[in-house]
C-alpha cells in the first residue's frame, strides 16, 4: 500500500507563462524514459528479484511517483491559465482538441504511453542494467529540457530531478554489486 | 476560492521538505548499506525532527496526511500541492 | 565549478568545408560522479538537509551541477 503526503518532494515554481515548455515536459510525464515508466518499471520488477534488493526497487519506484507529481505540477502551472490561442501557438492545438486542459500520458510528440516502454525480463542482472540505462536516459532528457528552457525557476526544479537520476543510478549499480556478492571485496565497477 | 497562502507556508513547508529529503536519501542509502548503524541512527533522529516540524505546520495549514491529528477534518481542503 | 570540469568530457567532430553551419568547436558530454564512485563508502561528508534539498543529493561526492547548454559550452 501507499500513504500520500500532501506536499511535493521539491518546490515547483514556474516564472514564465510559456505553455511551450509544457509540451517539452510531457516527455518526462508519459514518455519512454519518463517518470511514469520509471515508477511502473521498478515496482513491477520487485516480484522477481532477490529479496536483498527488493527494498531498493520499492523505494526508488515510490520516489518516481513523487517526481511524476512534480512534472504534473509544472505542466499544470504552465497550461491552466493559457488561452486556446496561446496553446495553439505552443504547438498544443492537437492536444487541446482531444484533451482540453487535461494532462495526458504521452511523450512530447503526443505518442500515447505504452507498456512496451517497460521491459520485464525476470533476470535480475538484465533488469537492473535496464534500470541503470533508464536513469541515464532520464538524466539526459532533463539536460535537453533545461537546454530548451529559459525559465530559471523551472530549471531549478529540473536540476533537482536530474540529480535524482544520478543518485538512483548509483544505487542500482550498488544493487548489481550486491547480487554479484562482490560487495565486500570493494571492487571498482 | 481559498485565500492566498502566507509566505510562512512556503518557509515552513520547505523545512519539512528538507528533512524529508534527507530521510529519503538515507532510506535509499540504507537499502544498499543495511549495516551502516550511523546512517540508521541519523535516519531515526531525522524522523523525530520531522514529527516536531509537522505539528505546528499542520495546526496552521491543515493535515499533510489523512491520518494527521487535528481538531477537525482539514486534509481534503484545497489548495493541493500542485496548486500552491 | 572547477570540480565540474572533471565530470564533463569533450570531443571535436570532423568539420567538412562543405558543412552548412559554422563549426561550433568542441562538443561536451556528462560523465557524472557516480560513474567513478564504486560502492559508496560509509561516512562520506554530507550537505545540511536544506542544502541537500537544494542540490538534489545528501552527499557532495554525488553532486553534479548541470549548466544550460553544457553540451556546447562545457
Amino acid at each position: 500500500m501507499w500513504v500520500y503526503e500532501k506536499k511535493l518532494q521539491y518546490p515547483v515554481k514556474v516564472s514564465s507563462c510559456n505553455p511551450q515548455l509544457a509540451k517539452f515536459l510531457v516527455e518526462q510525464y508519459g514518455g519512454a524514459d519518463g517518470e511514469l515508466a520509471a515508477a511502473l518499471r521498478y515496482l513491477n520488477q520487485r516480484y522477481t528479484i532477490p529479496d536483498k534488493v527488493v527494498g531498493l526497487l520499492n523505494d526508488i519506484g515510490t520516489e518516481e511517483f513523487a517526481h511524476l507529481e512534480m512534472i504534473a505540477a509544472m505542466i499544470y502551472k504552465l497550461t491552466k491559465d493559457a488561452t486556446p490561442d496561446q496553446l495553439k501557438q505552443a504547438g498544443l492545438a492537437d492536444h487541446y482538441v482531444n484533451h482540453g486542459e487535461a494532462l495526458f500520458y504521452s511523450n512530447a510528440a503526443e505518442v500515447p504511453f505504452t507498456a512496451t516502454y517497460i521491459q520485464a525480463k525476470g533476470d535480475p542482472i538484465a533488469d537492473l542494467y535496464e534500470d541503470i540505462a533508464a536513469e541515464e536516459k532520464a538524466r539526459a532528457t532533463y539536460q535537453w529540457i533545461i537546454d530548451m528552457s529559459d525559465d530559471v525557476d523551472l530549471n531549478d526544479s529540473l536540476r533537482f530531478l536530474r540529480e535524482r537520476e544520478i543518485v538512483h543510478s548509483q544505487r542500482f549499480r550498488e544493487a548489481v554489486e550486491i547480487l554479484k556478492e562482490e560487495r565486500d571485496r570493494k571492487k571498482v565497477f | 476560492m481559498p485565500k492566498t497562502l502566507p509566505k510562512e507556508y512556503y518557509s515552513m513547508l520547505e523545512e519539512i521538505q528538507a528533512i524529508d529529503f534527507a530521510i529519503t536519501e538515507l532510506n535509499l542509502y540504507l537499502d544498499t548499506h543495511p549495516e551502516d548503524q550511523d546512517a540508521y541512527k541519523q535516519l531515526t533522529e531525522l524522523s523525530e525532527e520531522k514529527k516536531k516540524l509537522l505539528k505546528p505546520f499542520e495546526q496552521k495549514f491543515g493535515s499533510i496526511r489523512a491520518d494527521g491529528i487535528d481538531d477537525h477534518w482539514t486534509w481534503s481542503k484545497a489548495p493541493w500541492p500542485w496548486q500552491v | 565549478m572547477a570540480k565540474n570540469q572533471v565530470y564533463t568530457k569533450s570531443y571535436h567532430p570532423y568539420h567538412s568545408p562543405d558543412d552548412p553551419c559554422p563549426d561550433p568547436g568542441e562538443k561536451h558530454y556528462s560523465t557524472p560522479p557516480h560513474l567513478y564512485m564504486g560502492f559508496q563508502p560509509e561516512k562520506l561528508p554530507q550537505f545540511s538537509p536544506k542544502e541537500a534539498l537544494q542540490k538534489g543529493t545528501l552527499w557532495p561526492a554525488l553532486y553534479d551541477p548541470y549548466e544550460k547548454n553544457q553540451k556546447l559550452k562545457g
